[in-house]
């Protein structure tokens, strides 16, 4: 191989044999990488694979505009390499983590330090970022923290209420879940997807059976795809529903607060009316789906939804109307396009600074090759914005749902997948209520996982979180922090 | 315009409130499944169909013993269910699964074929707890389908505060704790700092499959198997996430609040 050669692309959702993976020594995959992630690529996936007692180095990059996804290579490496951060700055917790799993260091990475490593019994977090002078103070919030809410640590530098600086630790929620997957699938492997973030149980839970699928050469039946189709959008409606409310109540804005959190049960109840879990565990299994969805189960469905979407969109209707939302929601966590392009931000948090980012609309698979969605975009980069484009996205979502509840395909809902093939490389792409979830796995030589990787939208977005409170009052932290909803769990792993 | 169209909407809609537990209990969907029951004399000699398709290996049997279930790591998937020949493992489709022992979880001997429901505080703690219960949340390796769930019981549909519950902002203020999550030894440092800092006496809630046993995560050497290995554990409430109605009635049933028969 020569630093002349093109990385491999791929669709979404599909398999290509690890061998035909093209390959450069690390510092000029590296170089290559960027050169890509230059000409408009974004970094969906950056791992590390371990080779006898070396590692390659996998970029797995997305062309938005073309529909299409690359991957990449090194040839095993050990200790070092030059870092892809210095150059793009949406590498840095990539590079971290591959530091911490493999023990390779990415020379010249400005803030290198653990993402989620034991230290006894807490996580190791590190040295945290300091400014320094008279008037400066830091407040250091959590893990545990003023509510029903997961662990994390945020460490804020501030000049009287202006918070200059947020550094963010997590890791509090580590379980082990990659670790658990070579020789897999194991016989838990499907519930630890459907944990992975469990209130993204059907973004999680699709990608996994899409790449075992891919992984197999095979497909779910059709009418499997557009179920799982139609539970996405359940899920993003009752979350997307959730966060108007929880952002309502963080302005103290009471009746959406009130209204929203009772119409997300709603919402709650309906991927129940499907599956008999809230949130969908049990649904979704390679090969299709599990439960089967008569027409009367779809017409209950769709007159009930009908219902709820009446009800949130009032809900909405009031948010918008009052002008002291207003007040608090603009001008407040302010992330910049560039900033968000930059920092490699997906899903919610990018649409609304304004980045056409969308993975059903990008990188359609699955059922969305037949239906697409349009993708729901604002300009403004706040608080306000984050909101809008989830009211957006719910108008969009429930119009989907009662759009294809008219039309199922025929056919059934599952069909056993075959076993997945040996030395495959597969990528799933889904675009879950926060963002773009990534899962890459490879398979051996008996087609068991030898490596598998998953991305959480959160792994991308936590920065943005980071970016958008510098200059901000520290009184708007909840209000921030709310507007982005990150997993803690589905970045910890 | 709002404050017209709120009002509007509140006298539409009036008290969203649900009756439970005075009334009847909200309808739970036809495909829930609810708590098992298993009948270990139903089983045929020598099966055990249902060890190997367990995925948190909830149900063992030992050559020449019955079969055992352990309601508390169960995640509720309904395998078992599914390819039990004799119908020895069955759904109830009832809600109600919180257990005050740790054993009260394991079914399957005759007289243990269904969870034995916790009994109410007496005493000292019905005293201090029955009327007033101020809880401090932690998650420690969660998946925020629990916490999501015990969120819930605090909109206006379930209105759990009517009970005298609520949840805190600091371990200071609260009477116990409620813990989600397998318990990531991530977390172990800050669950023990927390409860230490719940001052005495105090009470411990563990929610859901992974708090009560790991869940889906048992056995990984990232956590440790439960609330249990922490902090002592008062009231379990079993569920992959428990539903709200379940987290509600276990609360309930405890502090001696639900209707007498």
């Amino acid at each position: 191989m020569n630093s002349a050669c093109e990385f491999l692309l791929l669709s979404n959702g599909t398999s290509v044999p690890w061998g035909d993976v093209p390959e450069w020594p690390a510092a000029a995959f590296v170089e290559a990488t960027a050169a890509e992630l230059n000409r408009g690529g974004r970094l969906c996936a950056w791992f590390g694979v371990p080779e006898n007692s070396a590692t390659r180095l996998v970029a797995v990059i997305a062309f938005d505009a073309d529909n299409t996804l690359a991957v990449g290579r090194s040839e095993p490496v050990t200790k070092s390499y030059p870092a892809l951060t210095l150059r793009q700055p949406q590498a840095h917790l990539f590079e971290r983590e591959v530091w911490e799993q493999h023990g390779l260091l990415p020379e010249g990475h400005p803030w290198l330090k653990p993402v989620r490593r034991q230290e006894v019994n807490h996580p190791a977090v590190g040295e945290f970022f300091q400014v320094s002078g008279d008037e400066i103070h830091e407040v250091a919030v959590g893990p545990v923290h003023a509510g029903i809410i997961e662990p994390g640590h945020f460490r804020f530098q501030c000049n009287g209420e202006e918070v200059l600086f947020l550094e963010i630790a997590l890791g509090y929620q580590h379980r082990g879940v990659e670790e658990a997957l070579p020789g897999g699938p194991h016989r838990a492997t499907m519930s630890q997807m459907e944990t992975v973030a469990g209130d993204t149980t059907i973004g999680h839970a699709t990608a996994y059976t899409m790449l075992l699928e891919a992984l197999a050469g095979t497909e779910a039946p059709l009418c499997g795809q557009w179920l799982r189709a139609i539970a996405l959008e359940l899920e993003r409606l009752a979350n997307h529903t959730g966060d108007l409310g929880a952002l309502a109540g963080d302005v103290a804005f009471l009746p959406t607060a009130a209204a929203c959190g009772k119409i997300r049960g709603d919402f709650l109840n309906l991927t129940a009316l499907i599956c008999g879990n809230r949130f969908g565990r049990g649904l979704i299994r390679p090969g299709g789906c599990k439960k089967d969805f008569e027409p009367e189960r779809s017409a209950q469905l769709l007159k009930r939804i009908q219902v709820a979407l009446a009800e949130v969109a009032e809900a909405a209707e009031w948010l918008w109307d009052a002008n002291s939302v207003r007040a608090r929601f603009e001008a407040t966590g302010t992330v910049t396009n560039r900033q968000a392009n930059e920092m490699g931000l997906v899903g919610v948090a990018a649409r609304a600074s304004g980045l056409l980012r969308d993975v059903r609309f990008d990188h359609p698979a699955g059922w969305h090759r037949f239906a697409q969605m349009p993708v729901s975009t604002w300009p403004d980069g706040d608080v306000f914005a984050r909101a809008r484009v989830r009211w957006l996205e719910i108008q969009r979502a429930g119009n989907f749902i009662s759009e294809q509840l008219g039309m199922p395909p025929d056919g059934g809902i599952y069909q056993a997948p075959g076993n997945p093939e040996a030395n495959m490389l597969a990528v799933a792409l889904v675009e879950g209520w926060r963002g773009e979830i990534c899962h890459v796995a490879l398979t051996d030589e008996a087609g068991k996982f030898r490596r598998y990787k998953i991305v959480d939208p959160s792994f991308h977005n936590w920065t943005g979180l980071a970016m958008a409170l510098r200059q901000q009052a520290i009184s708007d932290f909840p209000l921030c922090n709310k507007s982005f909803n990150l997993s803690y769990c589905g970045f910890d792993l | 315009m709002f404050v017209f169209d709120t009002i509007l909407h509140r006298a539409r809609h009036g008290c969203q409130t649900m009756a439970y537990p005075e009334g009847a209990a909200p309808a739970l969907p036809d495909r829930y499944g609810g708590a098992l029951r298993v009948d270990a004399a139903k089983c045929s000699a020598g099966c055990d169909a249902c060890v190997p398709v367990c995925p948190t290996k909830a149900i063992v049997r030992e050559p020449g013993k019955p079969v055992s279930l352990d309601l508390g790591k169960c995640i509720f998937c309904a395998a078992c269910v599914e390819i039990c020949p004799s119908k020895a493992i069955t759904q109830t489709k009832d809600h109600r699964m919180a257990v005050q022992r740790r054993e009260d979880l394991f079914l399957g001997a005759p007289g243990a074929e269904e969870v034995r429901l916790a009994a109410a505080l007496d005493g000292k703690l019905k005293k201090l707890f029955g009327r007033s219960l101020r809880l401090r949340q932690v998650s420690a390796g969660g998946c925020n389908a629990c916490e999501a769930d015990t969120n819930v019981l605090g909109t206006i549909g379930w209105d759990l505060g009517r009970f005298g519950i609520q949840f805190v902002a600091s371990p200071r203020h609260a009477d116990g704790l409620l813990v989600t999550g397998a318990i990531s030894r991530n977390m172990e440092l800050a669950l023990k700092k927390t409860y230490d800092a719940v001052p005495s006496p105090k009470i411990v809630i563990a929610v859901g499959a992974c708090a009560i046993g790991g869940g889906p995560f048992i056995g990984h050497p990232q956590v440790l198997n439960g609330a249990g290995a922490v902090v002592p554990v008062d009231l379990y409430i079993p569920g992959c996430p428990p539903h709200p109605l379940t987290i509600l009635d276990g609360l309930l049933r405890w502090l001696d609040r639900l209707e007498k028969p």
